[in-house]
């Protein structure tokens, strides 16, 4: 059954919501990408309980005026306004008020929501409109979509993938120096307000699937999932947004397939599946490449400082070091160089002199900068520079290179 | 106004501003309701190397970033080249400082650099080969080139300080506006800077600096700026940097001491 839903094999609007969710999952992981890198991934949070008001508001006028309280444009419309509201909220108490940034998150979130559950809690007692399935909204639910709203879902995510794909790169700038940014003629209160925006319709557009309580999470989580798999900001972005696409397309197929499963959570945990795997198993900044480095790094360290310890004779002390040096065939038990430890440990002593000499010349101040007790000298310069500072050197001490 | 503070009694000429590459009249800027910068009047003459110097909390820095327009002022106007601001904004670099950004953000050297291009490319534009090859020829002359594909993080001070120059360079501007580019880098870094400034000059281009070290402000820079909040003088390093001048800006900040031994070194 699962299979079937992964494989867009239980129908058409099935596989609509299937599709509709996982472009939401994009422009939500590439919009929180560029969230994160602003280092304002809070702000999405108060955004996203803003919108409840609006959802409340929107069914109680819609109702008053004869129509289907539960039409979907119209409950977004209401909640992107109520959003717009608390974002205009957020960013007065920041900038008049002495309320930092994460206080005034605080107040304008819960004081939105708790505005909105007050409207929900009246709505349930009003008689008219069929208020059924207004709740949803707070969790996400495919259940009983119709094919419009699915499509006004799809919609939305490709319209917030086009705004992305035209700001990405004065968000990228202010992202990281917005001083530099505002002296190149930026205004950069207009480029956060804008990528402000995008969040908001992310929300909005999300309401439906994942709800309002965790479209924070489809926004951060692939950000901070990508962050460990590069170091470049613009794959930040494409690797936030293939991540979110994943969790948004699995998590609905999954809940279109399993009865009673709220979309939104399912999407969630997978998208924190995601980032488990990620943080445990990207090379470079995941934690088991660390641990690998680590370790590989500790036996680096301690091989070079017991192959320079015996070219100066020196006794070793550290058991670590005596085993590694035995275990490579470079010293005996007693700590005494093997033939191969005596040539290999004169050639270390060698190379730290080749070094002393390019650490202080200015002329090999590139090459000076590579330097930190362990890597080759032959890895940074080339033969003939070796030659002219082994020039400088005298001859290596009776070793042959 | 009284012009309390100016011992120099310099106003420049209408035609003087018109032909300065950054002029600034009256311009007052406050944080809260402490002027960090008051009423100032500034005119940088074509083809210098300025420093601007004076004690800390002086305004040095205030004053360059309201000549950017990144923090805006209570008063005051700017006027690049004789013409509004906005105008000039393509004619101008800035070489922030380099505390103001996070190092561990996740970008390479290049890409740092190929931001100083991202208003020539355009929203929509495509970075090409040879803006590429552009930014490396800017990453080459402040001796960085061989860094061009690391993470910015594993940069010492100077080196970052010597990427942000090189972004600045990668804008092809008339006009550089440095907030303190020698603070804390290494003696070489400091090396590489101010032959690269100096170059800029033989280019016919201006500089701007803050600057805070008094010993090295004769062998760098040709004019003097010098403010504590408001003017206290303005012009070539002889007539504008002097006993006087220094003890005006800095009080009893500095030891007299020192002002011989700046003076002693000028003379």
């Amino acid at each position: 059954m699962v299979i079937d839903a992964l494989l867009l094999q239980l129908g058409y609007n099935a596989t609509l919501v299937a599709v509709g969710a996982m472009l939401l999952g994009v422009a939500a992981g590439m919009t929180g990408s560029f969230l994160y890198l602003r280092k304002r991934a809070l702000v999405s949070d108060a955004i996203s309980h803003a919108t409840l008001p609006g959802v409340g508001l929107a069914f109680i006028v819609m109702v008053a005026l004869g129509a289907d309280g539960r039409n979907l444009p119209g409950l977004l419309l209401g909640s992107a306004l109520s959003a717009w509201a608390g974002l205009l909220c957020l960013g007065w108490l920041v900038r008049r008020t002495r309320l930092a940034e994460d206080a005034a998150i605080g107040a304008v979130l819960s004081v939105f929501f708790g505005f909105g559950i007050v409207l929900l809690t009246v709505i349930q007692t009003m008689s008219s409109g069929r208020q059924a399935g207004l709740e949803n909204f707070l969790l996400g639910s495919t259940a009983g979509m119709l094919r419009m709203d699915a499509l006004v879902i799809a919609g939305g995510g490709a319209l917030i993938l086009l705004a992305i794909f035209i700001l990405r790169r004065p968000m990228l700038e202010v992202a990281f120096d917005p001083e530099y940014a505002a002296a190149r003629g930026l205004n950069v209160d207009r480029v956060d307000l804008a990528m402000m925006g995008l969040v908001m319709a992310v929300t909005v557009v999300g309401l439906k699937i994942v709800g309002l309580i965790l479209i924070v999470a489809l926004l951060i989580i692939p950000s901070v999932a990508a962050r460990f798999w590069t170091d470049r900001a613009d794959h930040v972005v494409l690797i936030g947004g293939i991540l979110g696409g994943l969790a948004g397309y699995t998590g609905a197929a999954i809940s279109a397939a399993v009865p009673n499963v709220p979309t939104g959570p399912i999407i969630v945990l997978i998208a924190f599946g995601l980032f488990a795997l990620s943080l445990l198993f990207a090379p470079g900044r995941g934690v088991m490449a660390a641990l690998v480095r680590h370790l590989r790094f500790q036996h680096r360290v301690h091989l070079r400082q017991g192959l320079l310890a015996l070219a100066q004779a020196q006794q070793i002390y550290e058991p670590r070091t005596l085993r590694l040096l035995r275990r490579a065939g470079l010293a005996r038990p007693d700590g005494v160089a093997t033939e191969a430890g005596r040539a290999r440990a004169a050639r270390a002593l060698r190379d730290e002199k080749r070094w002393e000499i390019v650490r202080t010349d200015p002329a090999h101040e590139a090459a000076a900068a590579f330097y930190d007790g362990l890597t080759d000298i032959d890895a940074v310069l080339t033969r003939d520079q070796i030659a002219e500072i082994d020039r400088r050197i005298g001859s290596p001490q009776g070793v042959s290179a | 106004m009284l012009e309390l503070a100016s011992t120099d009694g310099h106003v420049a000429s209408d035609t003087a501003r018109a032909q300065s590459p950054l002029a600034v009249r009256g311009m007052t800027v406050s944080y809260g309701e402490k002027p960090a910068v008051f009423s100032v009047d500034m005119t940088v003459k074509a083809g210098s190397m300025t420093a601007i110097i004076g004690p800390n909390g002086a305004g040095k820095s205030t004053l360059l970033k309201a000549c950017l327009g990144i923090v805006k002022p209570l008063s005051g106007q700017v006027e690049v080249m004789g013409r509004p601001l906005a105008e000039m904004r393509a004619k101008i670099a800035y070489v922030p400082q380099r505390a103001s950004v996070d190092w561990d953000f996740p970008t390479r050297v290049i890409d740092v650099v190929l931001m100083g291009l991202y208003r020539e490319v355009g929203l929509l534009g495509r970075l090409r080969g040879a803006h590429i090859d552009r930014a490396r020829a800017c990453l080459d002359r402040v001796g960085m080139v061989a860094f061009a594909d690391r993470q910015i993080g594993q940069l010492s001070g100077g080196q970052q300080q010597r990427v942000f120059l090189a972004r600045a360079l990668a804008q092809e501007a008339d006009l550089y506006l440095l907030d303190e580019p020698f603070a804390g880098v290494d003696a070489a870094t400091e090396k590489a800077i101010i032959a690269v400034l100096k170059s800029l000059k033989a280019e016919g281009k201006t500089v701007v600096a803050v600057h805070h070290d008094l010993a090295t402000v004769g062998d760098y820079f040709d004019h003097v700026f010098m403010i504590n909040v408001r003017r206290i003088a303005e012009g070539p390093v002889a007539t504008a940097f002097t006993a006087e001048t220094l003890q005006e800006a800095y009080g009893g900040r500095l030891a007299a001491a020192q002002v011989d031994q700046i003076s002693a070194a000028l003379a």
